[in-house]
Formats: structure tokens, sequence, C-alpha cells
């Protein structure tokens, strides 16, 4: 069992906590994920490690309430137990000294980009963080992010906060500005696609952090397959991070359908709880 | 006395109404029949049964006790060498092994053996499994990653040699392969539980969510303990390789099995993670896998459920009995045909398989005849759910984090017969070191490891 030691509200939908799980804690790195089951009858959801703290033994997630899990995670409070949380699983960012890189979230992808934030200024390189999001009551962590950014930038869907657009827009503007020698970027996979397409031009390296369906998380399963370059890896155990000029992002779309009827019906279950 | 020549036989649930269900399909002998069954056994001398037996059990032995009607001295000769009885007495291939050494096959049938075991291990676990009296402790700690068949039997053999085990889990439960993998219907999960438990009451500590190679390293466990037993098994799906193979209804059957029967997505949704199974559903592969596959997909509510095989039926690696009740509750089996190519629909859901009619040539390798494709044979067929059981490989995490550890060809840990590997105080046993297996395989292989780290624990003195 992992304590929920803190959790706080960072938008209607989006929550932070710091469970309690020090073997976690001890290995992660930026760019990994853990794997959580509720209780004896929840699935097993992955999610990427927003930070950690050795020293105290807690590894931070920031969840999306999207679906039945998530929402019923969302109502958990401090004090409260976690099934299961297991990790960390994943290849570790490749944090080096890259020169400028240009570091972009959108939604609560946001989340996953802080601890790559953060190393990557750690490590000396020049960081240009751009975060978008709908609009400024989902927008999350500008604060801490901003704090390891030599220039930050936001991007709202409509406008509210920052410059009205897309994050592809404030990426553009700063490619035709200055050398850029690397982009990542972490949210939703359109946003991913449209990030990578844009960076291809311009013949930048491009990493995104791809979070398909999974079940186990030691590339027993392979649910989560994706096609990167032609060939099939597993995210679970070969990514999550990958080259984002090769993913297949239509079929990651399709396969995180599969069971969208599945999550409608367990949602509407759970919503009448 | 002239002796019966065929076994008696093991009552089940009918086909028309265990594919409405996930309920065991034999129901076990009675006391009565498992004690005319064990009067069939001649008490050969030379034992030629227990040549059959990866862990080396009684077999004479215990079946006598049954013939006298003592139940509790035939657990006890067992379980002085089967720490698993109730799972192997349910799925190993005694054809194979025991039955298939029997003297009175010659005549007929084998002993029951494989049935008369189950029943020895339902009689015990159902009055309450008498715990052997706990040894004098060693003081020395070894590690077992991975709770699976191999992992299972080494730590408790260990426990009983009075050593300090501690088995590191990857997943939310144990059992490896026999709760993830191997259907309700053919080994009830309680079952596994209660055997779990006993290898617990032994003494064994058993940690889970610890992805050995990610949560901590096998360097590290070395430096923590006196030796360490890898067990981790065959994890690594094998797929097809054809186009389509990423489309929404194409799972391997490690994903399909593992929602099904783990994860419990057959009682979805009072338990969270969802399968979809649509109403035609086709099986590539036809080991022992692909039927649970099959028959777990009529179970699910399928209309049709098809075995697709490249060869022959002579040439299925299933177990005959595994065969037997998938046909029995209406698997179609399409022998001869390989699949080329998956079709979707725009929305990326699997709608048609494409398929080649197969003949056989000459024989391979494995000495079995080789599929060749039949030229302008192709045909396509409307399916919804494709399940591919074409085997597994290792699971990669462990072999490529370890220093100095030899690794096969094929990802496999390279062991011993006794499960020494190249790195001083590293042991492995089961799929990881040999391919996918049989469980009963995996067992004898922790069975010989936990000798060989007895040995070696004490020759470093």
């Amino acid at each position: 069992m992992y304590e929920i030691l803190e959790k706080k509200i960072l938008s209607d939908t989006v929550k932070l906590m710091k469970i309690k799980a020090p073997l976690v804690a001890k290995k992660a790195q930026p760019g990994q994920f853990i794997i959580l089951r509720i209780d004896e009858k929840g699935e097993r959801i992955p999610l990427t490690i927003a930070d950690f703290d050795r020293k105290v033994g807690t590894v931070t997630i920031i969840f999306l309430e999207v679906g039945k899990t998530t929402k019923q995670l969302g109502k958990l409070k401090a004090g409260d137990f976690l099934e299961n949380f297991v990790g960390p699983l994943g290849v570790p960012s490749d944090i080096r000294k890259y020169g400028t890189v240009v570091c972009i979230g959108g939604g609560v992808g946001i989340a996953c980009l802080y601890p790559l934030v953060k190393a990557l200024h750690e490590k000396g390189n020049q960081v240009i963080s751009i975060l978008g999001a709908k609009t400024e009551k989902l927008l999350i962590m500008e604060k801490e992010i901003s704090e390891y950014s030599d220039e930050f930038y936001i991007t709202t869907d409509d406008g509210s906060k920052g410059r009205k657009g897309f994050v592809s827009d404030a990426l553009k503007q700063i490619i035709e500005k200055k050398k850029v020698d690397m982009v990542m970027a972490i949210g939703p996979i359109i946003m991913m696609k449209v990030v990578s397409d844009l960076t291809k031009k311009y013949n930048i390296k491009t990493l995104v952090s791809l979070n398909p369906i999974m079940v186990d998380g030691t590339g027993m399963c392979g649910g989560c397959r994706v096609s990167v370059g032609g060939e099939t890896k597993f995210a679970c155990v070969d990514g999550p991070e990958f080259d984002g000029h090769k993913v297949d992002y239509e079929n990651l779309m399709l396969r995180n359908r599969r069971f969208v009827h599945e999550e409608d019906h367990a949602c509407k279950l759970e919503d009448a709880k | 006395m002239s002796v019966q020549k065929t076994k008696h036989k093991m009552p089940e649930q009918s086909p028309s109404e265990r594919i409405k269900n996930f309920k065991e399909v034999p129901y076990g002998y009675s006391k009565e029949v498992a004690i005319e069954e064990a009067k069939r056994c001649l008490q050969c001398k030379n034992k030629p049964c227990m040549k059959g037996c990866p862990v080396e059990i009684d077999i004479p032995g215990f079946i006598a006790c049954i013939a006298q009607g003592d139940f509790e001295k035939a657990a006890e000769v067992i379980k002085a060498k089967n720490n698993l009885p109730a799972v192997s007495g349910r799925v190993c291939p005694y054809e194979e092994q025991c039955e298939g050494q029997c003297t009175l096959k010659k005549l007929g049938e084998p002993v029951g053996i494989g049935r008369l075991e189950r029943f020895i291990a339902d009689y015990e676990r159902e009055k309450g499994a008498k715990i052997p009296e706990k040894p004098k402790q060693l003081g020395k700690k070894v590690a077992v990653v991975g709770a699976g068949p191999a992992g299972l039997t080494c730590a408790g053999d260990l426990a009983k040699m009075g050593y300090s085990v501690t088995v590191f889990e990857a997943l939310h439960a144990p059992g490896g392969v026999l709760m993830y993998g191997i259907p309700e219907f053919r080994l009830p999960k309680k079952i596994v539980n209660s055997e779990v438990d006993y290898i617990k009451k032994l003494g064994v500590q058993i940690n889970y969510d610890v992805v050995v190679g990610k949560t901590i390293t096998v360097d590290e466990l070395m430096k923590d303990y006196d030796a360490v037993f890898i067990g981790t098994g065959a994890g690594l799906p094998n797929w097809l390789n054809i186009p389509g193979e990423n489309l929404d209804g194409v799972y391997s059957a490690n994903e399909f099995l593992t929602r099904v029967n783990m994860m419990k997505a057959y009682q979805f949704p009072d338990f969270d993670t969802p399968v979809k199974i649509g109403k035609v559903v086709a099986t590539f592969g036809a080991g022992n896998v692909a039927m649970d596959c099959a028959r777990t997909s009529l179970r699910l509510g399928a209309e049709k459920s098809y075995i697709l095989y490249r060869r022959t039926e002579a040439e299925m690696p299933a177990r005959i009995e595994e065969i037997h009740h998938a046909k029995e509750e209406g698997v179609i089996f399409k022998l001869l045909t390989n699949p080329i190519h998956f079709y979707g629909d725009k929305d990326g859901h699997l709608t048609e398989v494409e398929f080649i009619k197969m003949q056989l040539g000459e024989p391979d390798e494995s000495g079995r005849r080789r599929p060749v494709p039949i030229p302008g044979s192709e045909e396509k067929m409307k399916i919804d759910t494709a399940l591919v059981a074409i085997g597994q490989s290792p699971n990669p995490l462990i072999p490529h984090t370890v220093k100095g550890l030899q690794v096969g060809k094929h990802g496999n840990i390279v062991a011993d017969d006794d499960g020494r590997t190249s790195v001083p105080g590293l042991f492995a046993g089961g799929d990881i070191a040999t391919g996918a297996a049989t469980v009963i395989l995996a067992m004898g292989a922790g069975k010989r490891a936990a000798r060989a780290i007895d040995q070696y624990i004490k020759s470093k003195k």
C-alpha cells in the first residue's frame, strides 16, 4: 500500500499528488513513468513522474481526470492509500548539454515536462519553454517551469493568457529568430504531431513522450505498441520517448481510442455513485 | 485379477454449459474413484514413471498411499518434492512425462497420475495444508526474481532448507503465467493463491511492485543477498510481422489473457479493465496458449472462434486434452492456413484477415514438415478480433542490465542444467533460460537451482 501524503488541486480537472514510494523515488529519472492501481478491482494506468524527492521518498504525479480511474483517483485525499504503485518504468530522458533546447508542454503534459526542464537547465542548456492550454484556467505549473527557463512563453487557444494560438506558432517564431538544437514536446498527440511536422521542415531533432494504453508496463503484453520509423516499439520498455519525426501518430491516436466505449460506460457508472 | 485397461473418467462440465462460464471444466475424482484408480498402479520396481517427472515425485509411493486410503500420507509424499501440486496436477503434460512412461500404457491407458496428484492436492487444500516444521535457520539470504512457477519452487525449496528467501515480483499478484496466462477455467486463481500461501507459510517473503532491472538492480541484490535466482519467464510476445498488426482488435495472447485472467476483464465493469471481443475471433497459433485464447473468446461471448494454423493437427504443439476440449466447445480449426495481411476500417478497427493456404513440404530443423504456401490460394475472412498466440521470447529487462552475464541468441540467460550462469552466485531457470516451455519444466529448473544455490552458499564458507 502506498500513502498519498499530499494532494493539490491545480485546476478543475487536474490534480497533483505526492505518493510515498521510497524505492521508486530512489531510482526515478526525468522522462520515466509509474503504473498505479487504486484498489483490488482497479485497472493499471501509467502516469509520468512529474517530480520526485529521494530524501523524503516521494514521487509526484499530476493527472487529468479523463476516465474512470483518473476520476476515482481525483476523489482520493491525503492519508488515503493506493493498492499498487510500481516504477520507475521506461527509459530515462537523455539529459545532456545540447545547447538551446525548446521544451513544449501542452495540457497535462506540462507536468511531465517539468522534470525535463529542470534537468536540462541544471546541465547548462539554454532552456526555452512554451506552455500551451485551451484556456488560462487549464494552465498548470507556470511558476515552477518559468523558474528553470531562460525564456518562457504561454499560448492559449482562446487568448485568455499569453498569446492567442498554438504552441507551434510560438515555436515557429523562435526557430526563425535563433538556432535551436533540440525540441522536446509532451502533450496531446495532435500537439506533438504538429510540433514534429514543423521541426522536420527545419531539421531540428525532436523528442516526444508517448502515453499509450498499457497493462503491465514491463514489455509483456504489447498493448502499448507504437510504430516508429516503420518498426513496432513498446512504449513501456523502448520508450516512452521517441524521435518525433518517426512516430506514426495516426495509428497512436486510433489505438488510444481502443476502449472508448467501455470507458464511457465505466465513467457513467462512476458518476452515478 | 485383471487390471482395468482405461483410466477412470474425471467428471466435467458439459461443453454447452461451460462455454457460458469461467468455472473449472473437470470436477476431479471422488475419494472412491481415486482409490480405484490408484489400485490400477502395478507398483513397478524400476519406477519408470519417475523418470518422466521433472520434480522427482515418488509417484508409486504416493499412489500406494491413495490405494490404502491414506490421503494425508500421500500429500506428504508429494509435498516432499513438489510445492505446487494443485497446479501441476492440472496443467502438466502428463502424457509426455510420468504417464508417458507408465507400464500400463502397453496394455491400454496409463494410470491417471495427473488426476491422482490433483485429487490429493485438492483434498489437502480443503482440509488445510500441513506446514512442515520450520528447519534450523542458516542465517543466509537468497533473493528470487519473479513469482512464477520457477521462482516459487526455488523459493519454497530454499525455505525448506533453512534459507531466508525474498521473492521480488514486478506485477501486483503472484504466480506469473499461472495468474496472468492460464485461464480460470483451467486453473482457478483461488487455487494458485492457496499454493502461494503455502510457500509463504514456509517463511518466504514476497515483495510485489518491484521490477528488478528498474526498481532495483540485480547488482544491488547481489550485494545484499548470498545468492540470486532469476525466473522472470518468457514475457515478450512474438508477432506475425504482417501488415495491419497494430490495428485495434489485434491483441497479443499475453495482452488478451492478462486482461481477462489477471485483471478480470470478464467481470467488467465490476472490475475496471475492459476487453473487447466482437462476434468472430481468430486465434493464430496452435499451442496451449492458443487453445486458451480460443476457449476464452467463446466464454466472453464470441459467436465464432477460429484457430488458424499453418500446419496440420499432427504438428499442433498443444496438449491433446486441450485440443479435445477446444473442439468439444465448438472452436473451429482452419489448418494449413497462414495469415498474410490484416485489414481495418477508416477508424483503425480490424475487419478482415487475408490468408493463404499451405501444404506440407520437406521436414525442417524441428523435424516437422515445413509448410509452404500454395500460390494463388489467398482468401479473406471477416473477423472482429485477432489473437496472436505464436509464442513468447525471454523478457529482456534483466539479461541486458547485468554486467558479465552471458546471454544467448534468443535473449535467454545462458545457464547450465542446475541454473548456474556466467556470474558466480547468480542463477537462472525456467523460460528465461530455456525459452518458452512448460510450467513443470520451470518448476524442475527452480528445484535444481535451489540445490545448486545451497551447494554454492555452503562452499563459500
